[in-house]
Order: structure tokens, then sequence, then C-alpha cells
């Protein structure tokens, strides 16, 4: 899988009450979850946020809440990857099961800048600054997530074993 | 083994565990509340299931924006009742018998020592506080354990942390954790199972261990934990509705790091914005003016946590630039305050005395912030937004600073006041 985009830099602790503020969680649907998306981070984000872009962050991302409307609004909103320096655990968890694609790297989270061009190779785990030409290692995925990503999220991965029973 | 890695064993049927090991664990309560839990019930549909594990292991607690704030919020926690009613849930608290979901809990006997409980809420991690391992997941995890019976965990790291020595006058379990996130950071414990030790928290009660183990994930942690001793039997006698097992660290137990705190040290302290780490003294932070005060939430919305702002209060005025807000977080602490006459002492101060609700404390209702607002609560976060409009400000204390400021009008300590 490669997922090639536009960068979003975002900073240190981006929570969720700043990708989705509890203000807003009186549905889950994640079109309307998309229209407010990283909101109180920046305030025009929903209306700058292409299909296709990526998100890079520095350290915690998505701390606080559990709530998984977090991840949803970021994937309904057409960001196709975050990459942080690292991510809060439920975050982290929440990702892999709904099926966000989500890389640790500190150098990636260093180097790129708001609107550089990148490649991710996801099976590699590289990757590759366009604009730059320089190319930084995420940190590889633990073989039980790559199988929630193989089955298509949790839920999907539950709906075999149940089956398979 | 550590006391985390001894419950986590034991729900995988291994004798031992160690960090960083994937298991599948089999969990003992499954909760969720009316924002997490509409999606759970949407994923739980997908996969197709006969049924749900067992009835009498699911929580269902409409507590965020309960009483029904909205059109929306009424359709989510109809989400949550229909469930409960085609599934035969044991554990569905209705407005009117619920409460804020991790008092609730606790107080009914519902989680008791040496549970694994899952919840798709961050706090979840409150119940270390009795001895159990917590912890919060999402929705999607919490709609495959309610199929299976089980969710997936990496075994953490533990850090250990030792507190020892007398408490200051006023200073409780919220000015012990505060400090502690002030002292390690919002990430400071990522990942890791914390687990509070120490002669003070031998002394210390339940509601100030729930307190502390509440603000674990504030400081990123997986789970807090305090093992449980007579305190905790003390609690748990009379409430638990199943049998309970105390586990405790053994003495060769491995930590990624121990730290200590000496508690005489430790003064009120106040989480500034726009983070729980960004701790100060509350004494010197007598310049900040204050529009609102909040008392509640899960972390200090105990019978414990309003006596002691009632305390301060009682006789006093609310200052006429604050509204003061008072939330007992269930049922039974709502009917304990009126019959104990606190209800009376807020309201004759001039403080609101709502029903339980979460409300406030995530910006959902009951007293959000409007631009440029500033409010003190003894919730847990204090986001940008978390309360209301983006603009407004959020500082974070203990139920005395609480009811001192909110007759001072600016961030004030107890001896201020009496
Ligand atoms: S009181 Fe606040 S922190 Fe606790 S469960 Fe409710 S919203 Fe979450």
């Amino acid at each position: 899988m490669i997922l090639k985009g536009r960068v979003w830099k975002f900073g240190d602790n981006i929570d969720t009450d700043a990708i989705i503020p509890a203000r807003y969680l009186n549905t889950s649907d994640p079109a309307e979850l998309a229209k407010h998306v990283m909101e109180d981070a920046d305030r025009d984000f929903p209306s700058k946020v292409k299909a296709g872009d990526l998100i890079v962050a520095d350290a915690n991302f998505g701390c606080g809440s559990s709530r998984e409307h977090a991840p949803i609004a970021i994937k309904a909103a057409g960001v196709q990857a975050v990459v942080a320096k690292s991510f809060a655990r439920i975050f982290y968890r929440n990702a892999f099961n709904i099926g966000l694609p989500i890389f640790e790297s500190d150098e990636a989270s260093g180097k790129i800048q708001e609107g550089d061009q990148i490649e991710i190779d996801a099976d590699r785990g590289v990757i590759r600054n366009v604009s730059r030409s320089e190319e930084y290692a995420a940190k590889p995925i633990p073989p039980f997530m790559q199988e929630l990503i193989s089955a298509g999220g949790l839920i999907e991965w539950t709906r075999r074993r149940l089956k398979a029973s | 083994m550590t006391i985390t890695e001894k419950i986590l064993a034991s729900r995988c049927g291994k004798k031992e565990v160690s960090p960083g090991e994937l298991i599948n664990a089999k969990v003992d309560i499954v909760l969720a509340n009316d924002i997490t839990a509409p999606i759970a019930i949407t994923e739980f549909k997908k996969i197709g299931a006969k049924g749900v594990f067992d009835k009498d292991r699911i929580a269902l607690i409409p507590d965020h924006f309960a009483p029904q704030k909205d059109i929306k919020a009424a359709e989510q926690c109809r989400m949550l009742r229909d469930f409960s009613r085609e599934y035969e849930l044991g554990l569905y608290f209705e407005v009117g018998r619920m409460g804020v979901e991790h008092a609730l809990l606790p107080e009914q006997g519902i989680v008791v020592p040496g549970d694994l409980v899952i919840g798709a809420d961050s706090h979840t991690c409150t119940y270390g506080g009795l001895g159990a391992f917590a912890t919060g997941v999402g929705s999607t995890d919490v709609a495959s354990a309610m199929a299976t019976g089980e969710c997936w965990f990496k075994v953490p790291e533990s850090m250990k942390f030792i507190y020892y020595g007398k408490l200051n006058k006023w200073v409780g379990g919220k000015d012990l954790i505060l400090h502690t996130i002030g002292d390690i950071g919002v990430d400071g414990a990522l990942y890791r199972a914390m687990e509070f030790t120490g002669e003070t928290i031998s002394s210390l009660p339940m509601y100030a261990r729930l307190t502390m183990c509440n603000m674990a994930i504030e400081a990123g942690g997986k789970n807090g934990i305090i093992a449980p001793d007579k305190i905790t039997e003390q609690y748990v006698k009379g409430r638990a509705k199943r049998e309970y097992k105390f586990y405790s660290s053994d003495k060769d137990a491995a930590y990624v790091r121990t730290i200590e705190y000496d508690c005489s040290k430790i003064p009120l302290t106040v989480s500034c914005p726009h983070l729980p780490s960004n701790t100060k003294p509350a004494a010197g932070l007598s310049s900040i003016t204050i529009d609102q005060v909040v008392v509640g939430s899960c972390t200090n919305g105990r019978i414990e946590d309003l006596r002691e702002a009632a305390e301060i209060i009682k006789g006093k005025k609310v200052n006429p630039n604050v509204r003061m807000i008072v939330i007992p977080a269930t049922q039974q602490i709502y009917l304990d305050a009126v019959k104990e006459g606190l209800a009376e002492i807020f309201v004759n101060a001039g403080a609101v005395f709502s029903t339980p609700t979460c409300g406030p404390c995530l910006g959902g209702h009951m007293g959000i912030l409007a631009k440029g607002e500033r409010a003190l609560a003894t919730t847990n976060r204090n986001f940008v937004g978390r309360m209301g409009h983006p603009e407004s400000e959020v500082y974070l204390s203990n139920p005395a600073v609480a009811a001192a400021t909110a007759i001072m009008g600016r961030i004030a300590v107890p001896e201020e006041v009496i």
C-alpha cells in the first residue's frame, strides 16, 4: 500500500477535543463529524483539507478522551493517514480498529513541513518526502496490528473469528 | 509480577505475562456511554453475533448529554435504551437512576477488586482505585467485547509511584495526581501502568484513590492502580455484587521507573490552561479571576468532595461575578447531599445544585463557557475548548480550592476564606 499526498502539520499533544470537539458528539455520523475535524486546533482546517491529504504531528497525538469519533472524523475528511512522533494509546488502538493507517516516526515528524508532498510505503514502513528528497523510517507495525489491518479492522476480524469457532 | 500483570495473566489463562506481550483477555465488565455506545451498537450489529456474551456484564450509561440535552442526544440515548431492551441488559441505567459512569459503577458494587474492565471512555481507569485493571478503549473494542467477552491488550510496562509523608491541610488525592502529572507530563506514562503506592496511599480514603486513578489517562497511562487493602475491604463490603479478589505486586516485580514524592512538600495544586500538566501552586494564582466554578465529575463529584466544598462555603456567598455549579455524580450522592444538608448550603450560597450529569465537564450542557470566559473546575481536563468556546479557559483543582475560589471570584486557597 502506497499513500501519497500533501501534508498538514500539527504540534504536540493534539487532543481529541481539538480533533473533534465534544459539542459535536451528539451525532456519530462520519460526514457530520468530518465537517468539524481539527476545528479547535485550526479553525479553517475543515474547509482547507482535501481528500487524499495527510496529517503529520509531533508527540502524543490523540490524547484525551476515548472517542472513536476522532479517527472517524479524520478518515471521513479524506485524510489518508496520520504520522506522528507518538500516539496516545486509545487513539492508537482506535485507529487500527477502524482502519485509519497511522505511523510513528521521530524523524518524519521532525523534518516534514506543512505543504510537503510525501509518499508512505506502508508495507516497508518507509516515508519518502518528495518535496525535500528525503526518506525516513517509520516504526514497524506489530504483527497483530497488521493482521487487524488486513482483516479490514477489528469488527471484521471478530466476525471471522466468531464464524470460525 | 506487578498487580497489573497478575490480573491480566489471570484473565488470559496464563501463569505469567510480561510487558510487551499481546494477549486476548476475558473481561469482567464492558462499559459504554451515550456518546460511545451508539457507535459500539452499530458496529456490534455488523459482527453478526447471535447475542451478547453476558447480559449482566455490559453496562450502558447515558450520562454525558443526559438528561437528554437536545434532539440528537435524545436519539443517541434511545439507541442505548433500545439495545438494552433488545438484549435484556441488566446494567442499563435510565435517567433518574443513573450517574456519572465512573462514580456509579464502584458505588453500586458493579466493579470489584481484581476485575478486568474495559470501557469506551478514557476515564475507565478510575476503577484502579479498587485494585481492578481498568482501561479506556474505543467503541469498536466494546462492540467486539460485547460479542465475545474478550479484548486484545498489550501488557503494559509498570511505573511505580511512592508517596510518603503527611499531607498538608486540604491537600488530597486531586493534588497528588495533578502534582504527579505536572512532574512527568501528559505523556509521562504513555502506554504504561501507573501503580500508586507508599504510606500516604495506604491511608488514603477510597474516594481519593478513585480520584487519583481517574487521572492516570491524563499522564498517558493505560491504567492507574492501587493494591487493595483494609480501606478497600471496607468500601466493597456490603456493595460488591460479585466475588472479588485482592491482587498485589510481588516484592521483586519489575518497574521501568520508580518515582518518590514527599507529600509534605506537595501544595494545593492547580492545572492551568491548556494541559493538565501545566500545574502551579494554587496560592500563587490569586490574580486569576474566575467566571464559573464547577464542582463535580467522575474525578471529584463524590459525597466527600461535596462535603469538602460545603464545609468551606457554608454560611458564605458565591461571589457576585461567579456562577457556581455543583453536580453530584450519582443519584445516591445527590440524595445523601440533600439529607446531609449540603444541597441547602450550596443553594443558600447562591450556587446551582444539579441532577447528576457529565454536563459542563466536556462542554456538553449545564454550564458552557462563552468566548474569553474562565472556569475553575474539579474536573480532569482543561484542553482548548473543553468547557465551551475555543477561546475560553479551564483551570483544574480540588473541591476545597474550588469553593474558596467561588467565594473570592479569583483563584483562592481555603485559608483565605475560613
Ligand atoms: S465527568 Fe467528564 S471526564 Fe468524567 S466521564 Fe463525564 S465527561 Fe468524562
